[in-house]
This record gives C-alpha cells, sequence and structure tokens, in this order.
C-alpha cells in the first residue's frame, strides 16, 4: 500500500511513444514524500511527455516500465482518479475553455475531490471564503474568477490560476511542467512564492523546467538532467547553476 | 421544378370530408380560399428532396403515415398535462392549444393594455372575419409552397394577437400546443397571426410539447407583421413528444426601424423543421435569429432560415448551434438576400455543431446572394467534436469525464441560451438543456 516516504512516485523504466515515436526511453526515478525534484532539460528532450504522461493525458503510449503512486499502478488510473487521488499537473499551456466559469469550474473541481475523500461538498459561500483564503498572494482579483476559464488571461494569469488551483486542489505529487516560462520577473516571484508555500513534507513535488531560474525562487532537493528521453544525469541543486553556465551540451553529454 | 414528379399527398383527399365542419365555413372567402389551397395542394404534391429548399430533409415518412384532422374540441388531459416554459407565476396570458384546438378551460388571459387583443383564431373567424381576412393573404413567395397551402386549407384554430399602435406589453404571451394522440395519428395545422403596429412591443413564448410517444403531425403556420418602430421577441421550444412530426413555417415582414428576435430551441420530435423567413423591409429594421438543437437517436431537425435585406441599413443577426449524438441527422439552411437598393446592410450568420457520434451528420449550408455594392455580410459553419484538450483539462482537475463532457456541451450553448432577455425563460431553456443532458445516454459519446 505505501511506497515508503522514499517512494511516493517510482517510475521505473519507463518508455513512452506518441504516434508511434518513441519520447521517452527508459526513466527512472523516484521522488518521495516532502521532496522537490526539478527536471531540466532541452526542447525535445521529452520533459512534457514526462508530465503528460503522469496526469494521464490520452494519446501517449507507454510501451514498456511502470509508474507507482503510493505503491499504485499510476498508469492503470483514468486522469480524475489521479487527481483525486492527489495527483495535479499544472499545464505548461492552461486551456481556454469559452463558456465554463472560472469559479463553477474551480467549484466542480474541489468537490470532485471532496467527493472522493468522502468529505461534504462545498456550497458557494463556502466554496467563495475558500478561494479568498487560498488566493494568499496569488493576486487572483475577483473579477478574474467570473471570466470563462483561461479565456483573456495573460500569460502570468494563466500561471497563477494554475498555483490557486494546486492550493485548492492540495495534491500530495504536484507536476509542474514550464510554470516559469512566459513571466516576467515579477510575476515568477509571485508564482514562486505560491509554489513555496504549499510545500511541505506531505507533498512531493516535480518542477520541469527549461531554465535554471525558476530554481533561484524555489529550491529543489534534487535536479535531474533529461536528454534524449532519459535522466541522463542527477545531481543537487548546484548541478542546475552549472547547466545554466555550461549549457546542456556540456553537462548532459 | 418543371419535371418534378409530383408526390401527391394522400393526406390532402380527407379535406373534402372535413372541409364542412372547418370554422369560418359560412364566409364565401374563405370557403374559396380553402378550396384555391387544397388544389394547390394536390397539383404541386408534398415538396420532394429535388426541391433545393427541401434537400436535406426526406418528408417520405409523413406519406408512410394515414393521419386524420385531428378533431376539435375537448378530450381531458389527466393531471399529466405538460406545463408550458414559462415558470406558473409568469403565465398571465397562456393560450393552450390541445391537438391545434384552443382550450378556453386550460388558458388564462390576464388583465390586457388598451389596445392589445388576444383571441383564438377560430374566435377570430367568428367575431372579426373581415379584419383576419387582409392578414391572411399569402406572403410573397409561399404561393407555390405546398405545405403552407396544407395548413391553408385545413387551418382551424390558432393564436390572432394585434397589439395597438405604442404599446408595450410587459409579460410575455405564451402558447401552449400539446400534441396529444388517442390513438389514431393526428395532424394539426394551426395559423398564428401576430400584427405588431408601429413603436409596439411584446414577447410570445410559444412552446411545443407531446403527451405519450404516439405519433402526430404538428404544423404551425405564423405570420408575423411588425409596423414601424416595433419589437417582437419570439420564442419557442420545439419539446415535441419521440414519434412526432413538426412542420413549422414563420413568415416575418419588418418595417422601419422594427425589430424581430427569434429563438428557437429544438429538442423533441422524431422529425422536425422550423423555417423562418424574414423580409426586413424598411430602413434600419432588424432580425436576430438564435437557435440550439439537440438530438439523438434517429432524430432530423431541421432549422431553414431566409431573411431578405430588402431595404438600406437593414440588420441581421444569426446563430445556431446544435449538439447531434446517436445517428441523430441536422440540416441549417440559411439564405441571406441583400437587395440591389438595401446599401449599407449589416449581416451575420454562424452554425455550430457539436456531434458526440461518428455516425452524427449536419448539413450546413449558408446561401448569400447579394445585389448591392456596400454591404457587410458574413457567415460561417463549423462542425467538430468536444475538444480533447478541454475535456484532459477538466478531468485533470478530477471531474469525471461524463461531467466533464457535459460542462463542455452546457458551454457550447450557453452563447446562444444567454440570447434570452427573459430571465425566468434562459433558465427554463437551460433547464431544458440540461434535462436533455441528463438523459438516457446522458449527452455522451457511445
Amino acid at each position: 500500500m505505501n511506497g515508503g516516504t522514499n517512494g511516493m512516485l517510482e517510475i521505473r523504466n519507463l518508455h513512452v511513444a506518441v504516434d508511434g515515436k518513441p519520447i521517452l526511453n527508459g526513466i527512472d526515478l523516484t521522488v518521495g514524500a516532502g521532496e522537490v525534484h526539478a527536471i531540466m532539460g532541452p526542447n525535445g528532450s521529452g520533459k512534457s511527455t514526462l508530465a503528460y504522461v503522469l496526469a494521464g493525458r490520452p494519446g501517449y503510449e507507454v510501451t514498456a516500465g511502470s509508474v507507482l503512486y503510493d505503491g499504485r499502478d499510476l498508469l492503470a488510473m483514468s486522469p480524475e482518479e489521479r487527481a483525486r487521488n492527489g495527483v495535479f499537473l499544472a499545464f505548461q499551456y492552461p486551456v481556454e475553455i469559452p463558456g465554463v466559469g472560472t469559479t463553477s469550474f474551480l467549484k466542480s473541481a474541489v468537490n470532485a475531490v471532496r467527493r472522493h475523500r468522502g468529505l461534504p461538498e462545498f456550497d458557494a459561500m463556502e466554496f467563495l471564503k475558500l478561494v479568498r483564503e487560498k488566493r494568499g498572494l496569488l493576486k487572483i482579483e475577483d473579477e478574474m474568477l467570473r471570466r470563462s476559464l483561461n479565456v483573456g488571461f495573460s500569460g502570468g494569469e494563466k500561471k497563477r490560476n494554475e498555483i490557486l488551483q494546486m492550493a485548492l486542489l492540495e495534491p500530495r505529487l504536484a507536476v509542474l511542467d514550464e510554470t516559469d516560462s512566459g513571466l516576467d520577473i515579477d510575476a515568477l516571484r509571485i508564482v514562486a512564492d505560491g509554489i513555496n508555500a504549499l510545500r511541505g513534507p506531505e507533498r512531493a513535488m516535480l518542477l520541469i523546467t527549461h531554465y535554471q531560474r525558476l530554481l533561484d525562487y524555489v529550491q529543489p532537493d534534487r535536479v535531474h538532467v533529461l536528454a534524449g528521453g532519459r535522466i541522463s544525469r542527477s545531481g543537487g541543486k548546484d548541478l542546475a547553476l552549472q547547466l545554466e553556465k555550461d549549457g546542456y551540451a556540456e553537462v548532459a553529454a | 421544378m418543371s419535371a418534378e414528379p409530383i408526390r401527391p399527398l394522400p393526406y390532402a383527399e380527407r379535406f373534402a370530408a372535413v372541409a364542412a365542419g372547418l370554422p369560418g365555413r359560412s364566409l364565401p372567402w374563405l370557403a374559396e380560399l380553402r378550396a384555391e389551397s387544397i388544389a394547390r395542394v394536390t397539383a404541386l404534391g408534398l415538396p420532394t428532396p429535388r426541391l433545393e429548399r427541401w434537400k436535406y430533409t426526406n418528408l417520405n415518412p409523413l406519406l408512410a403515415t394515414d393521419f386524420v384532422p385531428a378533431p376539435g374540441g375537448g378530450q381531458s388531459l389527466g393531471s399529466a398535462a405538460p406545463s408550458g416554459l414559462l415558470p406558473a407565476e409568469r403565465t398571465a396570458h397562456r393560450l393552450v392549444f390541445v391537438n391545434g384546438a384552443l382550450r378556453r378551460d386550460l388558458s388564462r388571459i390576464g388583465a390586457l393594455p388598451a389596445g392589445v387583443a388576444l383571441v383564438g383564431f377560430a374566435e377570430a373567424l367568428t367575431d372579426d372575419p373581415e379584419g383576419l381576412a387582409s392578414l391572411l393573404t399569402p406572403t410573397a413567395g409561399t404561393e407555390d409552397d405546398a405545405l403552407v397551402a396544407l395548413n391553408t386549407a385545413f387551418m382551424a384554430d390558432g393564436c390572432v394577437l394585434r397589439l395597438g399602435r405604442g404599446v408595450a406589453l410587459d409579460e410575455p404571451i405564451e402558447l401552449l400546443f400539446i400534441g396529444a394522440p388517442n390513438g389514431a395519428a393526428v395532424a394539426f395545422h394551426p395559423r398564428n397571426l401576430i400584427v405588431a403596429d408601429p413603436g409596439s412591443r411584446a414577447t410570445v413564448v410559444e412552446t411545443h410539447v407531446g403527451m405519450g410517444s404516439g405519433v402526430y403531425w404538428s404544423h404551425p403556420v405564423c405570420g408575423v407583421t411588425i409596423g414601424d418602430g416595433a419589437v417582437l421577441t419570439h420564442l419557442k421550444l420545439l419539446d415535441d413528444g419521440p414519434r412526432a412530426f413538426h412542420i413549422a413555417r414563420t413568415d416575418v415582414r419588418v418595417a422601419a426601424r422594427g425589430r424581430y428576435d427569434s429563438f428557437v430551441l429544438t429538442t423533441g420530435g422524431a422529425v422536425s423543421r422550423d423555417e423562418i423567413a424574414v423580409a426586413l423591409d424598411g430602413e434600419d429594421a432588424e432580425c436576430r435569429l438564435t437557435g440550439g438543437y439537440l438530438a439523438r437517436g434517429r432524430q432530423h431537425v431541421d432549422n431553414t432560415t431566409e431573411i431578405v435585406h430588402a431595404k438600406p441599413r437593414t440588420v441581421s443577426r444569426e446563430v445556431y448551434k446544435g449538439v447531434l449524438d446517436d445517428r441523430a441527422r441536422g440540416v441549417f439552411q440559411g439564405r441571406i438576400v441583400v437587395a440591389e437598393d438595401a446599401q449599407k446592410s449589416d449581416g451575420h450568420q454562424l452554425n455550430k455543431t457539436l456531434l458526440l457520434s461518428d455516425h452524427a451528420e449536419i448539413d450546413s449550408k449558408p446561401q448569400l446572394e447579394i445585389y448591392a455594392d456596400d454591404v457587410k455580410c458574413s457567415h460561417g459553419a463549423t462542425a467538430g467534436e468536444l475538444e480533447e484538450d478541454a475535456l484532459f483539462y477538466l478531468r485533470s482537475r478530477g471531474i469525471a469525464e461524463s461531467a466533464a463532457r457535459r460542462l463542455l456541451i452546457e458551454a457550447f450553448l450557453g452563447d446562444v441560451i444567454e440570447t434570452v432577455a427573459d430571465a425566468g425563460a434562459q433558465a427554463a431553456l437551460a433547464r431544458r438543456v440540461g434535462a436533455w443532458l441528463g438523459g438516457p445516454d446522458g449527452g455522451r459519446a457511445p
């Protein structure tokens, strides 16, 4: 049942193909509760594929290997089951959905997860109170919550909205896919503060990023370099600095 | 049309037997009009798919059923009588028709402002036949329409609404048409007439429902005349029984600065066709035609519209959106004509369809005919499945696939439902959409 503190997420020899083309070629990775791991790598190295496979996006074919989450077969679960069991993906490109109000979407999501956990659903008032509490420093105004989901949101607003969702859903395993991309320094700081506020002993995080700069604000416990669909190197947070200085070609080779 | 083989409609032969029992039989002009009309039906036959306007909707199933004209009079509906679209507290004025016949015992007409007359068609034939005669002149272009002629021959009842100059009606007028076939496959041919004199304003809410699952043919024809600066809002819910045929035609003439706003939501019926023809016949006249359609199983739903911009600076806005599941088939035909002297006119048309099944089908046909040179006119049509990215995004937040689909479908239809200004009617339409989505198939693809 329990994979132990060192093994909330255990990825073993994971091979994934998209449209018959291999993208991931044998990933091995263990992330324990309370840990923050960074996955870095050049464009096309398979970072986003890894994020999507963990969240269960259709269209990704696992050709070999396994993923255990709390000792359970993650790959056998539907995307909604994963979410209800505490897996969260912050999207690199949050999807715009005209006609679905941001607030009603957030409420549906929170209540779906609460139902699964055997908790009573929130009514509109209780939910509003929760949002006001969770949005904390994210600078999310009521006006933004009244709009259609992600429609007309700036890049920064979309990323803040993702972090708000993470705060509301309180996942155990958060995968953040290039959450820093497209943000100016102020927005980056807001998002990083949001991430740091959610760090905790029961929560594991996987930060997927191309650049080291997010890691100036969110200090990882481990850094892994993804290249050619494999983890080519792992190390402490200094590895990120080395990558920034010497480039992927030098370090990951 | 020349070498078109005639498809005779056996039903037309029943005219002789019922003619003597139709209202207004003592009026020579009406007897003549009915006789001419039935002769036209016989000469033209039922429209075939070879006619361009009927290319996508085949009326053969109508020929396969032995329809009988619905008898007038009062059959009991029992306690299961369906309600209309509007909540009970909003039904200040409601006319209820059972198999096309006005039922005063089920209807209610509250206090109407001076200048407003709301009566049944049969009553109007008795009380003011000459006034009615002028309204029955066939609309240009419908002389060769066999179905309009059939309605004229058989028309027995309906609603006649006259709004005097400058009068504004606050409460909507609700027309509830109940198809209640009692063993036999009944056909009924309501004729509704609405005249809005200059500067008047009103909302008419029309609900068509069926009781039980018997076969019937609801065949209303509606004539709308909108005077200078008058505004008519016309909402329709077509929620007929599962084996019903609903073939409707509405002809509208809008004078200068007048406006016709139509909303049609189709959820019921085996075969339905809602045809609306609007003539923007005065400067700055406007119309907004909005529609939604939800169909599953083997339902066939046809929305055919024609807007003629006859005068300068006329404006039309048209949006129809639908959701088709299983083997349902949808048809959207939108003809927009901008006449030579209708300069500075502005027309926009959009048709979007969500296909929830590989076997569902939409035939979408825009048809723009522009004879003026200084106009804005555009159209668009799309058909597609639910967006996988959106579905995954919702599911990745713990929302079940079925609930996520439902959210996306409701969102898709949301912008047409939201055009309904009357809050009570809008909420009722949204509830109808929700109920459809929660139906046996849950709005899901197989």
